[in-house]
């Protein structure tokens, strides 16, 4: 387990605790009652830390490196049902952006999404979570299959960005995020979006307009990410607390400005203390999300879709 | 020589502002050529010397594509509310209106509809002078209420970007734009009505990854910037040094990715010229 700055009071009281415990197994010393009272204030340090997150400290936690990413989510949700799919029949298979077909129990989805890597050699496989054009135009080409066999779709984000290579800027990096950004909008299925960790900007959003955009309790969405905001309004990489704070980035944020539609819960110190309780929760949301939409037709869904997106924004006058 | 003495100190220009339309009486092209900014005037606000394209405004696009200057705003009034209470450096409400004051303008783009060529148009056209053309919910709402003009009232559309990308200062607000003006675009293209995009001199972020790179053409002028991500960026994160020419309007067509690149002078022509071959009617002699 590794533990986040503002984590190490915790660190601290567990180690307290196991040495506690072991103290009682080699000796003869009654060790319950002082146990009992180290758990006790490890369960009020912990609620009282998880309560009041900051926005930046939320930020750090959506980055945890032991935090759960698409794959395991998927994985977890469809079991054996799940056939990933490759390639946008153009140029290559982006290993950074992932997808394919599973069931949740009887109706299939089709499943896309950003995918990291845990430890440094996957993780420059997925090339951080950051695709490339092709990535984009894959995910567009699963959603038309999708579309065109009336299966749903499920987009998973998880990004720092989208990359800004050499090669992206050559390929059409900027195209390849508005041609997904138009023809979601218009996608004749319904879609469910879900933020499982970082939502960083055209990057997110080239795979990020749907029905029911779901973002997990710990997590951020915004246009640019805190570090490069603080780079480009303070000219300094020294504000990203500040910035993370005035983006308003933060899961309850964008629901106020109703940005995003739900907030998923997540158990008491973030998504990767309780793994099998995330992806349950995850899955009974997108269960419930699509059971919202499998009755309207498709013209009624992207109206709706449509006027929602229309809606966001505020001005005078 | 108090001439070659500063009068005000600290004087400290943004880098926005610093290749705008010429206000004096001459002007001096990156290439060194000066030019008696009347010339550069009927000229298109292009450099006969250079052929170098000066950034220019919608005071001057509208003036260089409608017949006479003749043209209807749309919105004109529209202004941003500062939702986020939004403060880094500078407060964002101290920023609009300091941005409002030196360019009196509302925001960074205004909306229009007018002949060109004898023919209904309706052009959005941005204003990098205005915190570097970014956007934010109000160049989103406007964009959006004049893609439905045009659907309602089946006349072509066209937006001329000039932006930086999204208003960081509306953080996920200004990105939820992207979505909003794509979703216009869309019932636009489902209800066949043409929409021309031209990028202009820079177009990068948010407005490459939405409008700018979703017209029935993409057109550009003659040695714009056009990407997605800032080429500083690009070089940051890849470490390498970026071939000549990287990211320019003539890179960016011969990626496949613009129709054709237009010199200002022949704009109003050609605009006209696409519009009557794509809608198949009678050819026009717009000059």
């Amino acid at each position: 387990m590794e533990y986040l700055d503002f984590e190490l009071p915790i660190k601290e009281l567990e180690e307290q605790l196991e040495k506690c415990a072991l103290i009682g197994t080699e000796s003869d010393v009654d060790v319950t009652q002082t146990c009992k009272q180290i758990e006790k204030k490890l369960a009020a340090t912990k609620k009282d830390i998880y309560k009041n997150l900051t926005a930046w400290q939320r930020v750090q936690l959506s980055r945890h490196p032991n935090r759960p990413y698409t794959l395991d989510y998927i994985n977890a949700i469809c079991g054996d049902t799940f056939l990933e799919l490759h390639g946008d029949r153009n140029v290559k298979d982006d290993k950074a952006m992932i997808g394919g077909l599973g069931k949740i129990d009887d109706q299939s989805f089709m499943f896309i999404g950003q995918q990291k890597g845990y430890n440094t050699k996957t993780r420059q496989y997925r090339n951080f979570g950051m695709a490339n054009p092709e990535g984009y135009r894959k995910a567009l080409r699963l959603m038309k299959s999708a579309e065109k066999f009336g299966v749903p779709v499920v987009t998973i984000i998880d990004t720092p960005g989208a990359y800004p290579g050499l090669e992206a800027e050559e390929r059409g990096q900027g195209e390849a995020i508005a041609r997904n950004i138009l023809e979601m909008t218009r996608l004749k299925v319904p879609i469910i979006v879900v933020i499982i960790g970082e939502g960083a900007s055209g990057g997110a959003l080239g795979i990020g307009v749907g029905d029911k955009v779901l973002m997990l309790e710990n997590t951020w969405y915004s246009v640019i990410s805190p570090e490069s905001c603080s780079s480009i309004l303070w000219r300094s990489w020294e504000f990203k607390e500040q910035a993370a704070d005035a983006l308003k980035l933060t899961a309850n944020d964008m629901k106020k400005q109703k940005l995003i539609d739900e907030i998923v819960k997540e158990p008491l110190g973030g998504a990767h203390a309780n793994r099998e309780e995330t992806f349950l929760t995850v899955k009974k949301s997108i269960q419930k999300a699509y059971q919202e939409f499998k009755n309207l037709s498709p013209k009624d869904l992207v109206e709706k879709r449509m006027d929602k997106y229309s809606q966001m924004g505020v001005f005078k006058g | 020589m108090a001439w070659f003495k500063r009068k005000e100190k600290g004087i400290n220009t943004p880098t926005e502002n610093k290749k705008d339309t010429p206000k004096g009486l001459w002007y001096k092209s990156p290439t060194g050529k000066v030019i008696d900014t009347e010339e550069l005037e009927q000229n298109f606000y292009v450099s006969p010397e250079d052929g170098y394209h000066v950034r220019i405004g919608s005071h001057e696009y509208f003036e260089i594509l409608f017949d006479d200057n003749k043209f209807k705003e749309l919105d004109p009034n529209l202004t941003s509310k500062d939702p986020l209470k939004f403060e880094d450096k500078k407060k964002y409400s101290d920023r609009l209106k300091d941005a409002q004051d030196k360019t009196g303008l509302k925001d960074a783009v205004r909306t229009a509809v007018g002949k060109s060529g004898g023919e209904d148009i309706v052009i959005a056209c941005m204003d990098f002078r205005f915190i570097g053309g970014s956007m934010g919910s109000v160049v989103g709402e406007k964009i959006a209420r004049a893609a439905d003009y045009s659907l309602k009232n089946k006349i072509p559309f066209m937006i001329i970007s000039k932006s930086g990308g999204a208003r960081m200062m509306e953080a996920a607000l200004s990105l939820m734009q992207l979505a909003k003006t794509s979703a216009k675009l869309a019932q636009l293209a489902d209800a066949n009505i043409p929409y021309i995009s031209l990028c202009t001199d820079p177009t990068t972020g948010g407005t490459t990854a939405s409008f700018a790179m979703l017209g029935d053409i993409n057109i550009s002028e003659p040695g714009a910037l056009i990407g997605f991500a800032g080429p500083r960026v690009v070089r940051d994160t890849t470490g390498k040094e970026l071939p000549d020419g990287f990211q320019t309007a003539e890179f960016v067509q011969e990626h496949g990715f613009l129709d054709f690149i237009s010199p200002r002078q022949e704009l109003k022509r050609k605009i006209n010229l696409y519009l009557d071959l794509i809608l198949n009617r009678p050819v026009r002699n717009v000059s």
